[in-house]
């Protein structure tokens, strides 16, 4: 049976665009995909339905109408399971102008297949494993990075900067917590 | 809720349809490999399956007994908890085995199980395992998989860089992971840093019988000490462990034990050290522990009180340690087939980190330190890398080998197993768990000779892949054929507790030498009563010692009276039965206790205090034969200012 519906799901998959659709609506499609929608949405848990937890760090993002351009990097990225985890994470999301205050053409090249690693690592670099409140961040001097790369806290006032981004606002997560800054921290590498 | 649901539909859409284009796609390649995966794990009715798999209960204190690929459970078998079902720390015979400086201990977490090893090979006699609460290391012998000895480690807490076995089981190690004040004083938890120390224990094993005793206690500087593994073959003689903490911060170590970019792995020369003490090294220090032993022969634990251990300082054997700069609070520390390379899972670095253990050797034999720790010499990092694994993933926790040049790596935060190469480090493959891995197992995969056919992965996380039991829902073991270039994801199956580690081993070492039966012959235990005509009950005061037997179906004797209010009453039971898989139980109402559960041959005691006049009666709890319900008896409980004469009989109205 399950070899049966596995040769089905392959054949499905060449059209792989009917099958996204399907993953979007498995109320109307159930009879014969049901299985189909169950694997692919069963790989991570980006893809559990849970209306009953707090909002993840990544949901956060995806709410927010402010982190269009992250969440299309991060899914670019394909980075999605990372932030849904346990971790606790915390995410420093800069917001669309601060993608665009970027030169020219950078996201739409950072975008692209071929540059997904370096997405990728960039996008690292703005999630820290912990959960800091703003004010709890004042006590850090640096912050080791998932991209394997430190970034500097500064405190300025009653602002804090991590690597050299200011926190505009900050949003408790299931997972951890979101911090929203006004630039894109770039690493190093 | 709903309303924030809603209001992202559009964001959503879009990202399902991106993402589930690129999740499809990987299944394909899943479901490709995958179509037989169902006859993988099929182990037909009556079949054995190839592995045992013994797997950590966690915060259970127990360990699990599953057979690979099938993933059935076979037994838990109770370890550092009492277990009710099995009467394990609830009968008399039981109940030293949880004595410790602390009095009785009823509970524990149970972490690494790790199987002895004749000359790097597994030998499938004993499976070694630690608590990590109140600081034990056990052992479980493989002829009747039962826990027959558990030793109390001083000096320690958080006892989790434990319980790993040298290639000739000449030790079992146990690590702290919390550095104490040693000996405990009173004193400022602020007055840590340079205070506090970290033992590193190492127990001799008795070739003859497996048992262990702390040989010598290295104490080390105040960091903490998270995992460790032997050399082996080359390396064989040194002993790794990995640190974290080396800020030797006492609060908030999230923050404050994270400052530091490289922690370090720790190399023992172990012989060395063994080598010094044999020659009346070390100095002996006043330190309460309980050294508890089972025997088979009166199947009875008795718990002995030690008094002093021997404690080496480092600066007492100059030349046998040596720290490995490693970056960023590592957790596993794992030693590959050849013993040459030490692969420290930075949890915090985003990379792998492989030492090379002949580099290691060069830099201490050219002195090229680059520093020093409270006297120990730290060696320079670029002098003893091998290699680093780049961006495998996010938090590596753990690395094992197939032994066939591959190693495997579990990333809990980006929840996958990561299949790279020794040499080249490159990542060959990736396969994601669900969800949030912790540990993996490939059997043997603490050997020079891995069974590199199958790898269990160990989640902390299931969410959704189960039917749901309310908030609590079980955490799990994925099951991997690794025989191939990819790996193939063939099952998962639920575990008992908290599934941390694993020790494999394949079932034809273990299966000829499991015991079937106790001989009654052979059974010392001083209230035995190997006949009928053995069965008594006598009064010592106000102890009531009853002598029973049990065979299909009745207990002799099954009528006693003369018992008191206020009486101690202790049962103890012998199972008649010389037959395979022929176990009884045995309760009684109104018992503070669990049943017995006896198996033949064997004899095991409650004890009940009856506070109520009557008649009362007990019974036998396992369903032993056609007519186990006629397997009962009664006692006839009279006040305590009655002077009825103690009398027991059985058929005596037929």
């Amino acid at each position: 049976m399950k070899t049966k519906l596995n040769i089905l799901f392959s054949i499905l998959l060449v059209a792989c665009f009917f099958n996204c659709k399907n993953n979007k609506n498995t109320q109307t499609e159930e009879h014969s995909t049901t299985v189909t929608n169950q694997t692919a949405e069963k790989q991570g848990q980006a893809f559990i339905k849970d209306d009953g937890s707090k909002p993840n760090v990544l949901q956060i993002a995806m709410d927010s109408k402010d982190h269009t351009t992250l969440v299309a990097a991060v899914q670019a990225a394909g980075l999605e399971n990372a932030l849904v985890n346990a971790g606790p994470l915390m995410v420093f999301a800069p917001t669309n102008e601060a993608f665009a205050a970027l030169p020219e053409g950078t996201v739409a090249n950072l975008l692209k297949p071929e540059n997904k690693a370096k997405l990728a690592l960039i996008l690292k670099h703005h999630v820290t494993p912990g959960n800091y409140s703003k004010e709890f961040l004042k006590k850090f001097k640096h912050l080791g990075q998932a991209s394997n790369e430190n970034v500097t806290v500064e405190v300025k006032g009653d602002d804090v900067y991590v690597g050299g981004a200011k926190i505009i606002a900050s949003i408790s997560a299931g997972n951890g917590i979101v911090h929203v800054v006004d630039k894109v921290i770039i690493p190093k590498n | 809720m709903k309303q924030i649901f809603k209001l992202s539909v559009g964001f959503l859409m879009i990202a399902m349809a991106f993402t589930s284009c690129n999740n499809s796609k990987s299944s394909k390649s899943n479901s490709a490999l995958n179509s037989n995966a169902a006859e993988k794990v099929y182990v037909a009715p009556g079949e054995y399956d190839e592995f045992y798999a013994f797997i950590s209960g966690g915060f259970s204190g127990q360990l699990s007994v599953y057979g690979l690929p099938s993933g059935r459970l076979f037994k838990v078998i109770p370890v550092f908890s009492q277990d009710p079902e099995k009467a394990y720390g609830y009968n008399e015979e039981t109940k030293p085995m949880l004595n410790t400086s602390h009095g009785f201990i009823p509970w524990d977490d149970s972490h690494h199980p790790d199987i002895s090893q004749t000359g790097g090979k597994l030998d499938g006699r004993y499976v070694y395992i630690n608590a990590n609460n109140t600081p034990r290391i056990a052992k479980i012998d493989l002829t009747t998989f039962e826990t027959t000895e558990i030793i109390e480690i001083p000096n320690s807490a958080g006892n989790h860089s434990s319980s790993f076995v040298t290639e000739n089981t000449e030790y079992v190690v146990a690590g702290t992971r919390f550095s104490v004040p040693i000996p405990q004083r009173d004193m400022p938890i602020k007055d840590y840093k340079g205070n506090f120390k970290g033992s590193l224990s190492f127990l001799k094993v008795n070739p003859e019988n497996g048992e262990m005793s702390i040989k010598f206690q290295l104490l080390m500087p105040g960091f903490d000490y998270d995992l460790s593994h032997p050399g082996r073959g080359k390396s064989h003689g040194w002993f790794f462990f990995t640190t974290y903490n080396t800020e030797e911060a006492n609060s908030l170590l999230e923050v404050n034990a994270s400052q530091n970019d490289k922690d370090f792995i720790a190399a023992i020369n172990w012989k060395k050290i063994e080598e010094y003490v044999n020659n009346g090294g070390g100095t002996k220090i006043p330190s309460e522990y309980a050294h508890n032993l089972y025997s088979d022969e009166n199947h009875t634990a008795t718990s002995t009180m030690m008094h002093e251990v021997l404690q080496v300082k480092p600066s007492d054997v100059p030349g046998a340690i040596f720290l490995l700069p490693t970056p960023k609070s590592p957790h596993g520390c794992d030693v590959d087939p050849t013993g040459e390379y030490i692969v420290g899972n930075g949890k915090l670095s985003a990379n792998l980190t492989v030492h090379s253990f002949t580099k290691m050797l060069n830099a201490i034999e050219n002195k090229k330190f680059a520093g020093e720790a409270y006297g120990i010499p730290i060696l320079k990092f670029e002098d003893v890398l091998a290699g680093v694994v780049e961006q495998p993933g996010l938090g590596p926790l753990h690395t094992e080998f197939d032994g066939k040049g591959n190693a495997y790596t579990s990333f809990f935060i980006s929840s996958e197993v990561v299949k790279w190469k020794l040499g080249t480090w490159e990542v060959l493959d990736r396969k994601p768990t669900f969800y949030s891995i912790g540990h993996l197992m490939i059997p043997g995969g603490n050997s020079a000779n891995p069974f590199g056919k199958y790898l269990l992965a160990m989640n902390k996380i299931t969410k959704d892949r189960y039917l749901p039991t309310g908030p609590e829902v079980t955490q799990s073991a994925q099951l991997f054929d690794i025989s191939g270039d990819k790996m193939e994801l063939l099952l998962d199956f639920p575990t008992i507790g908290e599934p941390h580690y694993a020790a494999g081993i394949p079932a034809n070492l273990i299966t000829a030498n499991s015991k079937k039966l106790y001989k009654l012959e052979d059974n010392k235990h001083p209230y035995a009563a190997k006949s009928d005509a053995d069965t008594k009950v006598t009064r010592n005061g106000n102890e009531v010692h009853i002598q029973m037997t049990m065979i299909r179906s009745h207990f002799s004797p099954d009528n006693i009276e003369g018992v008191k209010v206020g009486d101690k009453v202790y049962f103890h039971v012998t199972n008649l039965e010389q037959d395979y898989d022929v176990p009884h139980g045995i309760a009684m109402i109104g018992a503070n206790t669990s049943e017995l559960l006896i198996m033949p041959g064997q004899t095991e005691t409650f004890v009940w205090e009856p506070k109520q006049v009557g008649v009362w009666p007990f019974y036998c709890t396992d369903f032993c034969s056609a007519l186990h319900q006629e397997m009962q008896g009664y006692v006839r409980v009279s006040p305590s200012s009655s002077d009825i004469k103690l009398s027991w009989s059985l058929g005596d109205d037929f």
